[in-house]
Parts: structure tokens; C-alpha cells; sequence
């Protein structure tokens, strides 16, 4: 082994490549751009929940002095949307607006007070229609409909069955069912929406930057929506404030800014508020899930049967694929013979749901492993044991189609175990504390892109020049999960390079390669994988270079240190540059392309919907909480958090860590405190103060530990490490507090109120029961 | 109203005519074109304004430029020197303290404030000073590493 300690290249802690100008303050994001010439775009947004749109007089608007153009329905009559069969929203509503905050009309303006005065001047009538915000009322027979086609407000209905679920429940020894509640929660990235387009009427061609995480997917619809020809169109991707899933569908905003800048012949530059952003949404929907499985003395899961409604808002959205993500993913996780789901995807008049980090499987999960922790304690079984008892042998395939290539869960519950000294302190902690342990996964990728083309998965180009310094072009999305770093890595870890040698450009359409951009956790797998193949080739291209000139064969020369020479041999090798000199000679500049390919059988089973949930590499996780509990104010201490993730292999452990945390704290905070709620329509935590997370001092030390299964397929082994965690953290929390207070709660988050209201009814119920029988009767009701 | 306001923004001076109700965020953004201090909330809610008045850490967002006249004002772009990131800065990228980058600012600012004041601080003393600084991608935990990471030995002076 070289005892020099590694710098670059794969499994390397290596600082975000474009980690420096964010620590600087120069990054430039969207709001940051140079706003030369640009007008202010600004949305006149829906004051009613429902209702029929009679009328938009826009007049007195266009005639403000400074006011260049007002837009309003009638400047696209095409509508949107991530999934091809759910395209049913406008970037601005045409007759009928559907929930409080949508986007009505736009105006661009020379400067914000302007824009704002030309706002109060749009005249807007409706005839009011009744409004439904909760599933219940959507579903109700005499609901009005908010889409004519979707009977009983129903975007899709799922139901499927896997395995004999009735022989299941009939062979377990313990059934329980429960249900369960999730409030909406919504992403929170720090940054606020924003968008810049310039449109150049001459040429007819629209150069668009904003805060996307699927610059592809933008490039698309405004395609569609402004009816031009995608090479008419470039995508600039500017550093991104984060995303977390709010930003993988294309939003309205994006649209109504480009379709201004046409209007107005030139640049608008249009940044949201909070509240704005807030009102954009796309984040979890609230979930209803009733949930019964069954189990043997021993622990073994004999059967699942769980329905899950989901309250999705007033459009298509990515819907489809979070009601049908979590029921495939009751699968995959443990070896589960029988499932059986039923999904509801309702619409409502609320602001539209979309995809949230653990897209889909968070609260079913939430659901199970919470029921599954109850009923392991009602066995005697302790809560690893009943993990242990059902772990999944791999490679294996599910019921429901999915191949699962490598699994480490068993260390990673061995890891949190041996941690947080679960054996030692479970339930021998003093009153008021408590532990609690939950599981979780989640994909590398959908191994079926959403906009399916038949094109590779990832396409990744690589540039060698006369300097030998290697230029790596993918439209991959850095969103500061450190994506344009893994692809750096790769490439120095193939090529031999330093990082000082390697640029990556990442998501210019112009030049980069087309890609999916940054959603289900596929960065790493998919465009490592092609950066892997690119830089592989250029590679062999090189070694030739350098056999021919030292009269050899390729597979006989070796890399290091910059110098190219003959295994085993003595004599002085090339240096790297003059071996690239050699290769551009009467060529020139070498790109080679890399590709990756998710081949048929990852995609899934035969079964309606099939497709989704299907990957070729599961992350794992396993994650262990301690809480102490205030009985008196209802105050949740987080007092330490222990997850164990199995990454398959960690190409930035550094970031890994960071991705690990991050999802883990983010589930801490839907467990403690998030939610939305909406009054009539109305969105009633707009802002940071309404809608709480969590602050550095609600926030424990997360002991992290990453476990490396080496999956089959991934670059170097790597699977995911952003979303698998996510999940486990709710059912922990709900299980350390049971052991806290004696309480067993069934809904998220478990705020404060709701913790001394539930501890106040548990102690009416013991004095109740305490009491001779004759005044029982009070205890009905509660 | 307007009135003209004079003001040291990282180490110049400037004297300019602004309306009274010029917040102090708009006036690095758009006049000075420092856009290094973000906004990333409609007022007060998140700390990714973070800056120094006379070294104290000061949201910019809910500041008016007239109420900081004759004051000190540092940004985020004065920590550089000849663009070599300062100690603080550089814990923060070493030790992925940033990961979308867009908290960072404001973060760096109010942990240079607390360093400032503090240069010894414990990990409650951090916990407190960065408590109006909302991240969403770390869980803080690298954040509060980072932090612990810039902070010189005992008896130094940063």
C-alpha cells in the first residue's frame, strides 16, 4: 500500500468542489444574477379557494405607465405537468381557479412599485364555487369536483395484492391494525423561488435560469407551454438554494416568468417571497394510513394489508407516483410474503403536493414500523429482534417486482444497537425518557425516468485538451448535495488525476449533455456510473497512447503520479502531458462519452404501476432515538440520535455524512413539529415564524455511521445517501415517547399541545378506571 | 423621505441620498451589488441576512439603512483577504458546513460575531449564537463542527 494519504479520488473526504464561493458569498443564485435591464415579474394570485373565473380585466394595468406587459389564462392554452397523464394545470388558471395563492395573471413592470400598483389594478370576477379541504369532504358523493373527469375527487386509485394475504393474517399468531395521521409538511429550502428569462424576439430564443433541480424537465414544458422548439430554448443552472424535491417538477412561477419575457420582448427577473414559496408548496401531502399486519410468535411478518389516503391539493403534480411509491415500498425492506394496498390520491383545494425527500414512503412507513414496534413489545420480542427476524437475503426480488442487489441493514442495526447501549438502557431509563428504533429505505434512482424516452439513464461527456487538464460536462444537478463533486471524484479516482485537473461543468444546455437532473437519489448511481464508462474510455485511449510509445501493449502500462510507464520495469516512464500531446496529436480534442443504461429487468414488475419503486440499488437505515419527555409542558427533548446508513460504498464519505444528517433532522423535525394547516383555503403558516423547524438549539448530535454493502452495480459499489434515512426517524421518535410518557401516539407532529392534551386524557382515563365501575361512563366520548 | 445617509460598508466609505425606508439588505443587494447577504425570508425569519453593525450580528432584512448611519457594516465578501477564504470560512467548507451554501453567509457572519466577542466559545455558547440562523440541508451538525473547527487554541486571539 502507498503510505501517501490520498487526496483525491473515490472514498476520499473531499470538500464540495464549488464549496469555496459559497463560503465566500460569491456563489451567484437565481436572486443574485446581474438584473440588467431586467423587469420585475410579479403574480397576481387567486384570493378564493375555488371558483369559476367569469372575468380578468387587465386594462387599467396595461395602462400604467411603466407597466410593459400583463399577462393573464389566455397566454397558454397548454397545460402542465411532471407526469405525462396528469397534465392538468395552466401556468396561469384558465376558467376555473382551484385553491387560495394560485396564479392568476402577471404583469412585468420597470420596477417593483410599479409592479405592485399595476396588481391592485387587475379586476377579477368569479362566481364562487364550495371547496373541499380534507379527503373526506373531496370523497363525500355530492363533493364538487374539481377536475370534471375525476369522480369523487379522485386523482388515482391503486390497489393491488402481492403474495396470499388471507393466509398470511390466518397463520399469525398476533394481528393488530391501527391508523394513522400526517400532517402536510412542505420543504423549506432557505432559498426562495426565483427565475430570470430573456427572451430575444428577433431570434425567436429564450435563455431561462432558475432554481430548478431538473433543468430538463423546465426545458420541456416551457417548450410546450410557450409552444417552441426546444433548440430554441437554453438552461442556464445558476448555484441552487437547496430543493429537497419541492423543485423536481417544473413550478408555475417558471413558466408565467418566461411567458412575460416574451411578452415583454426582453428579460424579467421575478424572485418570490416566503410566502409565495410557500403557497408554491409541492411538498408531503397529509396521509390518513390504517394499517394491520400480522406476525408470528417468533416476529415474522406473515402479512401487510395498509390503505393510504393522501390529501394532494388542486393538481396532477407528481401524485400518481407518491400514491403508488408508498405501496411498493411497503416492500423491500423485510422479507414480507403477503401485501396487500390500497392508495386514494384526492384532490383538494389546498396549494398542490409533489415530491418531498423519501418521496411517497415516509408516512407509511411511520405507520409501519411504529405498529410493528408496538406489536413486537405485545410478543415479548424486543425491537431489533423483530428486524432481525425478517431481514431479506439478497439478491433477491420481491412480491411486487423489485430486485434488491445488496442489503445492509444487518450492520447498520447492529451499529445503532451497540450505540445508543439499547440493550443495556431500554427500558430501564427513568421516567420521562425513552428510545426508540425505526427502519427505513429508499432508491438509487428510479430505474424508470418519469419522462421515458428510451434514451440512456445518464449520458455524461468528457473533454481532454492540449493543457491535460480533463473538463467533465453533465447536466446533473448541484443542488448542495454535493453531486458535481461525486462526478469530480469518479473521474480523478479512473483518470489517476488530481482534482486540480478536472472541472466539472454541470447543467448548461447548450453543452451539457441532456440529464434527469437531481430527484429519487439518482446522482450518484446513474451519473457516476456514466462518468465511470466516460472517464474509462478516455482512459484506454490514453494507456494505448502511452503502449505505443513505449512499445507495449496497453493492458502492460501503468498510471502514477502523472507518469505513465511499464509495469514492473525500472526505466523512466512518460509524463502524463506528453502522453496527451501524443493522443491530440492529428485528432485534436477528445471527447468520449459515457453512458448508463438501467437494463429492463431493475424496472420492476408486470402490475399497473409497476415501474415505480423499481431501482437497482436500496439504501438502507437504521436509526435510534433518545428523547426525554417535559409532562408538564409537553416539551420533546431530542437528546441524541444514532443512524446507521448503508451507502454501498461512500464516494465522499465527508458528504455522505452530511446527506445522512440532513435527512435524519428533517424527519425530526415532521416528527416534532411541522405541519400545514389551512383555514377556508387560507395557508396558515406562510413564514418561517408559523411554519417551524428546527433551530440549531432543538437540534441533538447525530451520531452517524455509514455502512458499505458494495452494491453489484453501483460506481464503486455507491448507492444512495440522501433520502433512506428520512423515514425511520418518526417511528423512533413515536417509540421513545410511548416509552417516555406510557402514551402511544398515532399522529405527526407531536407538538407540545398535543402531547399534554394526550397526557391529560391518559390520566382521566386511569382515574377513571381507577373509580368504582358505576361511574365508568364518563371515560365514553374522550 | 429621503435623506442622505452615510455608512462604511466593508472597510469604504459611502454618502448617498436613499429613502428613509431603504432596508439595509436592499442596499447591499441592488446598490452595492453585495450579494453575498441573501434573503431568505419576508422579514426577520431565518438569518441568511446576517451582518455586522460595529460587529454585532444584525439581520439585514429588518434593518433600515437610516437607523445604521455613521455605522460599520461587514459582510460576508469582507472576510476574504486577497480572496483567500478567512479561517472560519475555510472550517465551514473543510468541514462541509455548507452544503446548499445559501445559509452560509448569514451563518459565517453570526458565528464571526459570536468568535469575535467569544473566542473561546462551548458548544452551548455556539448553539445560542447561531439560534437565529435557519439551515435546512445539515441538521447543523457539521455546522456546529465547523464552527468548533475555526476556534484558535487557548490564548489566541483570532
Amino acid at each position: 500500500m502507498n503510505a501517501v494519504k490520498r487526496t483525491s479520488g473515490v472514498g476520499v473526504r473531499t470538500p464540495l468542489i464549488d464549496g469555496i464561493e459559497k463560503v465566500r458569498g460569491t456563489a451567484k443564485y437565481t436572486a443574485d444574477l446581474a438584473p440588467e435591464g431586467a423587469l420585475v415579474g410579479r403574480i397576481f394570485r387567486s384570493p378564493y379557494a375555488h371558483a369559476e373565473i367569469l372575468s380578468i380585466d387587465l386594462s387599467a394595468a396595461r395602462a400604467l405607465p411603466g407597466v410593459i406587459a400583463v399577462i393573464s389564462g389566455e397566454e397558454c392554452k397548454t397545460p402542465y405537468g411532471i407526469v405525462p397523464i396528469t397534465q392538468n394545470e395552466y401556468p396561469l388558471a384558465r376558467t376555473r381557479v382551484r385553491y387560495l395563492g394560485e396564479p392568476v395573471a402577471a404583469v412585468a413592470a420597470i420596477d417593483e412599485a410599479t409592479a405592485e400598483k399595476a396588481l391592485e389594478l387587475i379586476r377579477l370576477e368569479v362566481r364562487e364555487l364550495p371547496s373541499c379541504y380534507t379527503a373526506a369532504d373531496a370523497r363525500k358523493p355530492d363533493a364538487v369536483l374539481l377536475h370534471d373527469n375525476r369522480p369523487g375527487n379522485l386523482e388515482r386509485e391503486v390497489s393491488n395484492s402481492f403474495g396470499d394475504v388471507e393466509a398470511g393474517f390466518a397463520a399469525a399468531d398476533l394481528v393488530r391494525e391501527e391508523v394513522f395521521h400526517c400532517a402536510e409538511v412542505t420543504h423549506v429550502h432557505i432559498e426562495p423561488h426565483a427565475a430570470l428569462a430573456d427572451y430575444d424576439p428577433v431570434r425567436g430564443q429564450l435563455t431561462f435560469q432558475s432554481v430548478s433541480q431538473v433543468p430538463y424537465y423546465v426545458h420541456l414544458m416551457l417548450a410546450q407551454c410557450l409552444g417552441m422548439e426546444t433548440s430554441r430554448i437554453r438552461i442556464i443552472k445558476p448555484f441552487i438554494g437547496g430543493g429537497f424535491g419541492a423543485r423536481s417538477e417544473t413550478l408555475n412561477f417558471e413558466l408565467v416568468c418566461a411567458l412575460l419575457a416574451r411578452a415583454a420582448g426582453g428579460r424579467v427577473r421575478m424572485v418570490l417571497s416566503r410566502e409565495e414559496t410557500f403557497l408554491t408548496h409541492r411538498g408531503r401531502p397529509a396521509a390518513d394510513v390504517r394499517i394491520k399486519l400480522g406476525l408470528s410468535r417468533g416476529g415474522r411478518i406473515t402479512a401487510v394489508e395498509a390503505e393510504m389516503t393522501q390529501l394532494g391539493g388542486a393538481y396532477g403534480g407528481y401524485g400518481i407516483i407518491t400514491i403508488l411509491y408508498a405501496g411498493a415500498l411497503l416492500n423491500a425492506i423485510y422479507d414480507i410474503p403477503a401485501v396487500r394496498y390500497s392508495g386514494y390520491r384526492v384532490y383538494s383545494n389546498t396549494p398542490p403536493c409533489g415530491a418531498m425527500r423519501g418521496h411517497g414512503t415516509v408516512d407509511m412507513r411511520y405507520a409501519f414500523e411504529t405498529l410493528l414496534n408496538r406489536m413486537a413489545a405485545e410478543l415479548g420480542l424486543d425491537a431489533f429482534a423483530v428486524r432481525r427476524a425478517n431481514l431479506l437475503s439478497t439478491p433477491m426480488v420481491t412480491i411486487n417486482g423489485l430486485q434488491v442487489t445488496s442489503c445492509g441493514l444487518p450492520q447498520a442495526l447492529d451499529w445503532v444497537e451497540a450505540g445508543s447501549r439499547w440493550r443495556e438502557r431500554k427500558g430501564k431509563l427513568p421516567k420521562g425518557r425513552g428510545l426508540g428504533l425505526g427502519c427505513s429505505h429508499f432508491v438509487s434512482g428510479a430505474a424508470k425516468a418519469v419522462q421515458w424516452t428510451g434514451e440512456p439513464d445518464a449520458t455524461v461527456n468528457i473533454k481532454l485538451d492540449f493543457d491535460g487538464n480533463v473538463t467533465v460536462f453533465t447536466g446533473a444537478t448541484e443542488i448542495g448535495q454535493g453531486s458535481s463533486t461525486v462526478v469530480a471524484q469518479v473521474a480523478a479516482e479512473v483518470l489517476g488525476l488530481d482534482y486540480s485537473r478536472i472541472c466539472v461543468l454541470a447543467k448548461d444546455s447548450a453543452v451539457t449533455p441532456k440529464d434527469n437532473g437531481s430527484y429519487s437519489s439518482r446522482v450518484t448511481y446513474m451519473v457516476g456510473n456514466a462518468t465511470l464508462a466516460a472517464a474509462e474510455k478516455l482512459q484506454q485511449r490514453l494507456l494505448a497512447t502511452a503502449a505505443r510509445k513505449l512499445g507495449a501493449e496497453p493492458a502492460q502500462v501503468e498510471f502514477h503520479g502523472e507518469e505513465y510507464r511499464l509495469a514492473g520495469s525500472d526505466k523512466p516512464g512518460i509524463a502524463y502531458i506528453d502522453v496527451v500531446k501524443e493522443a491530440l496529436v492529428g485528432h485534436g480534442t477528445i471527447t468520449e462519452r459515457g453512458i448508463f443504461v438501467v437494463p429492463r429487468e431493475f424496472q420492476g414488475g408486470k402490475h399497473r404501476g409497476a415501474a415505480v419503486g423499481s431501482t437497482m440499488g436500496f439504501s438502507y437505515a437504521a436509526t435510534v432515538v433518545e428523547v426525554s419527555v417535559d409532562e408538564g409542558t409537553g416539551e420533546i427533548v431530542v437528546e441524541d440520535i444514532w443512524v446507521s446508513h448503508d451507502t454501498g460504498f461512500a464516494i465522499n464519505p465527508l458528504a455522505v455524512e452530511g446527506q445522512v444528517q440532513g435527512a435524519i433532522w428533517m424527519g425530526m423535525g415532521q416528527a416534532l413539529m411541522e405541519e400545514t394547516n389551512f383555514r377556508d383555503g387560507l395557508h396558515m403558516h406562510t413564514s418561517m415564524l408559523d411554519y417551524k423547524v428546527p433551530t440549531i438549539l432543538d437540534s441533538p448530535n447525530i451520531h452517524t455511521h455509514i455502512v458499505e454493502s458494495i452494491d453489484p452495480n453501483g460506481p464503486f459499489g455507491a448507492k444512495e445517501a440522501s433520502e433512506g434515512g428520512i423515514a425511520g426517524i418518526m417511528p423512533a421518535l413515536t417509540q421513545a415517547v410511548a416509552e417516555a410518557t406510557g402514551v402511544d401516539f398515532n399522529e405527526t407532529p407531536l407538538t407540545p399541545d398535543r402531547i399534554v392534551e394526550a397526557l391529560r386524557k391518559a390520566r382521566r382515563r386511569e382515574a377513571i378506571r381507577n373509580k368504582p365501575v358505576r361511574d365508568s361512563a364518563g371515560a365514553r366520548g374522550q | 423621505m429621503s435623506s442622505i445617509v452615510k455608512i462604511t460598508v466593508n472597510q469604504r466609505e459611502h454618502e448617498q441620498m436613499l429613502p428613509d425606508s431603504t432596508l439595509l439588505i436592499d442596499y447591499l443587494r441592488d446598490t452595492l451589488r453585495l450579494t453575498g447577504t441573501k434573503q431568505g425570508c419576508d422579514g426577520g425569519e431565518c438569518g441568511a441576512c446576517m451582518v455586522l453593525v460595529d460587529g454585532k450580528p444584525t439581520p439585514a432584512c429588518i434593518t433600515l439603512v437610516k437607523t445604521v448611519a455613521g455605522r460599520r457594516i461587514e459582510t460576508i465578501e469582507s472576510l476574504s483577504r486577497n480572496g483567500l477564504p478567512s479561517r472560519l470560512q475555510q472550517a465551514f467548507h473543510e468541514n462541509l458546513g455548507a452544503q446548499c451554501g445559501f445559509c452560509t453567509p448569514g451563518m459565517i457572519m453570526s458565528a464571526e460575531g459570536l468568535l469575535r466577542r467569544n473566542p473561546h466559545p462551548d458548544e452551548m455558547e455556539i448553539r445560542q449564537a447561531l439560534s437565529g440562523n435557519v439551515c435546512r440541508c445539515t441538521g447543523y451538525v457539521k455546522i456546529l463542527e465547523s464552527v468548533k473547527a475555526a476556534i484558535g487554541p487557548a490564548g489566541e486571539t483570532p
